[in-house]
């Protein structure tokens, strides 16, 4: 037996050195000096210089005046970037249909005059709990309650939802989208 | 489904096929120890290995030699992994300050990851230090797939062959997987996958403040951090705001390459290839669900090149690739359609311009639903378990395709390796029931089938069986099985039957409702990924070995031809056939009745 175990044993250290140090060390040396805003989180600033998020990670909105994202199923509270969770809740458990239909109840108190179907993205569950994005038509569907309470064009807002929205990359990968947090840092900029 | 949809599927299928040729002809240059362009660069690595070591190259061994080697290193291999665990909390590169992982949470864990399985119990961002990421999960994620590749060549060798009593060196076949194939190609891609967004840091996690305060309930605390409790004993909650929020952080673009390419699956954050800093944009989606299929489709071309015969390798890929595509074309539209309830309640799922429609909840926006659909199969057929959505959201037949994927042995592609020599079993048993029914002798590749060869086969095809059904069976019936159950109904079976399926085809993608970070499944699950594991590889080197030792026949007026569409479909057929009659009645208990329920209601 022993004829296996010190190559066993030393193969896997001599494997180790390579893999599990010099392969991490070496992408991250190149990560940083090649796209050094990318690998540490595409992190936005705001003119103070404070930190104030990532591009690339969700935040809770629900304030009427801002555009929701979509709902988190993190702990303890929506959007936890330090523990990323789906709801894993099945298509018949009745809980989700609960949530669903709660959801749906507080777009509607925040804006009673909206009577259009809500898209299904802005009412179910992200995968991560931290989508940065909802879909255009879930941003469309925000717009007359955002005028009406910034007393703000709704023309201006269909440019800004228009300005804001990532098509497909490649014109062919992915999903027509929006990013919630840039698009409401632009439209606290708007001054409305 | 919208053309849009169909356009990225073709595009992810195409580029499959086209890669399958070049990285094959690269993978049996590198096998056939012939000079490769990267020869420069590692050639002295691999002798210096070789040499502390004590590993003489040359040195061919016997295939219970072979498997010896193999099990030897994959025990160190489990034990680094059990042991950076442990003591992470006193080793370095623990920014966090995370404790030690428990001992039931760590065994599985190294199981999971020593056997290629990659099944997590835990959270990643809130249980492992980036020590034990790099050195114990990463590097488990290299050679647990060279270990899957060296036993696949060992058996190309057996058909190669003739009168041999030996089917290579494992430790030969085991470096060269690392150092010329999973290691240059995780290379490129962590590099690609930084530009999109993928984190590749060692610093520690990073608060950044709010645009809008989060309230939330959290348990009191007195003033010496204990938890307050009222009159009849329960935890007080107050309700709490904070302004911030903290990122988890880490070198994960390193790990998430090589969990892609290696079929190995476990994410460097919790939700897997769904997080946004592990798969952060539509490109970096399109790279990571090609790496899931790309070395097991291309190894079937290097099968080909190896055996002097390239339609024997289009042959199987050709049978892989049907039974791939028609899969993807149930679970798209299944989760295209949508969730009934929803209609009811004045929900748009239908596709348009604006938005991908579709049983949305557990999806990612910027995935939609084609390229989660895509995903849920690719990640099931291949053994790698990687996911980008919560399969435990999909709809019931949505998500019963990837389960059933899983249940037929991981040979749709399957792993590295792995997924190659158990379709080549599935191809020994096609000849033999096609030699039966047609009345000639059993060859496959010039070697003729007999009793030990079908003796090993049947093995290689029953015990993943044994541990899916038998595990869920047990599971069901006691309470610590079921006190792990999240949804409710059929759908709580389906998540029991999908976690023995995973754990018992090495593939590690879950019903992740399911609280399976508990001593119960922690240990069950543990002990179906071992069996599933080496129980196959065993016999299947056994298999090499003794073709090996056989004369090779000469193709004569009785021999079944293998590179013909009537061997395609036969293939797929012996696959099917097996997997159906094994798994239909447990999928009815479970996707089939919910999906029942489903319709039934509305």
């Amino acid at each position: 037996m022993s004829t296996y175990l010190k190559p066993a044993a030393m193969m896997l250290l001599l494997l180790t050195l390579v893999t599990g140090a010099a392969y991490p060390a070496l992408v991250t040396v190149l990560a940083q000096a090649l796209f050094s805003d990318q690998a540490n989180g595409s992190l936005i600033k705001n003119q103070q210089g404070q930190l104030i998020g990532s591009e690339l990670i969700g935040q809770t909105f629900s304030e009427p005046k801002y555009f929701w994202s979509r709902p988190s199923a993190t702990g303890p509270y929506s959007y936890n970037a330090a523990a990323s969770s789906g709801s894993n809740l099945g298509p018949t458990n009745p809980v989700l249909i609960d949530a669903v239909s709660a959801r749906i109840k507080a777009l509607k108190d925040a804006d009673p005059g909206n009577k259009a179907p809500v898209p299904v993205d802005l009412i179910t569950a992200s995968a991560s709990g931290l989508d940065p994005h909802i879909s255009v038509a879930a941003a469309e569907y925000q717009i007359k309650r955002i005028a009406k309470i910034r007393k703000i064009n709704e023309a201006k807002l269909h440019e800004l939802v228009n300005a804001h929205t990532e098509g497909r990359q490649w014109l062919v990968f992915g999903e027509p989208r929006v990013n919630v947090l840039k698009l409401n840092l632009a439209l606290d900029q708007t001054g409305h | 489904m919208t053309g849009q949809g169909f356009l990225q599927i073709a595009i992810y299928i195409i580029t499959l096929l086209a890669l399958a040729k070049p990285l094959g002809t690269y993978m049996a240059r590198v096998y056939q120890d012939q000079t490769v362009g990267l020869n420069r660069w590692f050639a002295g690595i691999e002798r210096l290995f070789y040499r502390l070591s004590g590993v003489k190259p040359e040195q061919e061994m016997r295939w219970t030699h072979y498997a010896l080697a193999m099990l030897a290193f994959n025990l160190f291999g489990l034990l680094a992994v059990y042991g950076l665990q442990r003591f992470q909390d006193v080793l370095p590169l623990n920014p966090q300050t995370l404790p030690a992982v428990t001992p039931d949470s760590s065994f599985n864990t190294a199981v999971s990851f020593a056997t290629n399985t990659n099944w997590q119990g835990y959270s990643g961002e809130a249980t492992m230090s980036y020590l034990t990421q790099m050195l114990g999960l990463s590097v488990q994620n290299f050679v647990s797939a060279a270990s899957g590749m060296a036993v696949l060549v060992a058996l190309i060798r057996g058909f190669n062959r003739r009168n041999s009593n030996s089917i290579g060196n494992f430790w030969v076949d085991m470096t060269r997987s690392t150092l010329y194939i999973l290691l240059p190609l995780s290379f490129l891609l962590a590099i690609v996958l930084v530009g999109q967004g993928v984190v590749q840091t060692f610093n520690p996690y990073q608060t950044v403040n709010l645009q809008e305060a989060v309230s939330y309930s959290a348990p009191k605390l007195d003033a010496d951090g204990k938890a307050v409790v009222d009159a009849e004993g329960k935890p007080v909650t107050e309700t709490v705001q904070t302004q911030q929020q903290t990122l988890a952080m880490g070198p994960a673009a390193s790990q998430v390459a090589i969990k892609q390419l290696g079929t190995n699956g476990g994410g460097f954050f919790n939700v897997n290839s769904a997080h946004p800093f592990e798969n952060p944009t539509p490109l970096s989606n399109f790279l990571e669900m090609l790496s899931i299929l790309l070395i097991p489709a291309a190894l079937c071309y290097t099968f080909g090149v190896m055996v002097g015969d390239t339609r024997q390798g289009w042959t199987i890929l050709g049978a892989m690739t049907l039974v791939f595509v028609a899969l993807v074309f149930v679970t798209v539209p299944a989760e295209q359609s949508g969730n009934p309830a929803l209609n009811a309640l004045g929900v748009d799922q239908n596709a348009s311009a604006q938005q991908a429609g579709g049983n949305m909840e557990g999806k990612e926006a910027r995935f939609g639903i084609v390229n989660s659909g895509l995903w849920a199969v690719a990640t099931t057929a291949a053994s790698n378990g990687s996911v980008n959505a919560m399969h435990d959201s999909f709809t019931p037949i949505g998500g019963m395709v990837p389960m059933w994927l899983m249940q037929l042995g991981e040979v749709i592609y399957g792993g590295v390796g792995s997924g190659l020599y158990g379709m080549i079993v599935f191809a020994i048993v096609a000849v033999f029931i096609a030699g039966l029914m047609i009345g000639r002798t059993p060859e496959y590749l010039g070697k003729k089938i007999e009793a030990y060869e079908m003796k090993m086969a049947a093995i290689v095809i029953l015990i993943p069986p044994l541990m899916v059904l038998g595990g869920t069976a047990l599971s069901v019936m006691l309470d610590a099985g079921k006190a792990s159950i999240f949804n409710p109904g059929a759908h709580g079976f389906s998540e029991v039957l999908y976690a023995y399926s995973s754990a018992g085809n090495n593939n590690g993608s879950a019903f992740g409702g399911i609280s399976a970070n508990v001593p119960f499944y922690n240990f069950m699950l543990g002990l179906a990924m071992l069996f599933s594991r080496y129980w196959l590889m065993i016999p299947v080197l056994a298999i090499a070995g003794s073709l090996a030792a056989k004369k090779t026949v000469p193709v004569g007026a009785g021999t079944l031809p293998t590179h013909t569409p009537l061997f395609v479909v036969l293939l797929i057929v012996t696959v099917l056939m097996v997997g159906a009659l094994t798994f239909v009645p447990a999928l009815a208990l479970g996707p089939i009745v919910e999906h029942l329920q489903m319709i039934g209601h509305h």
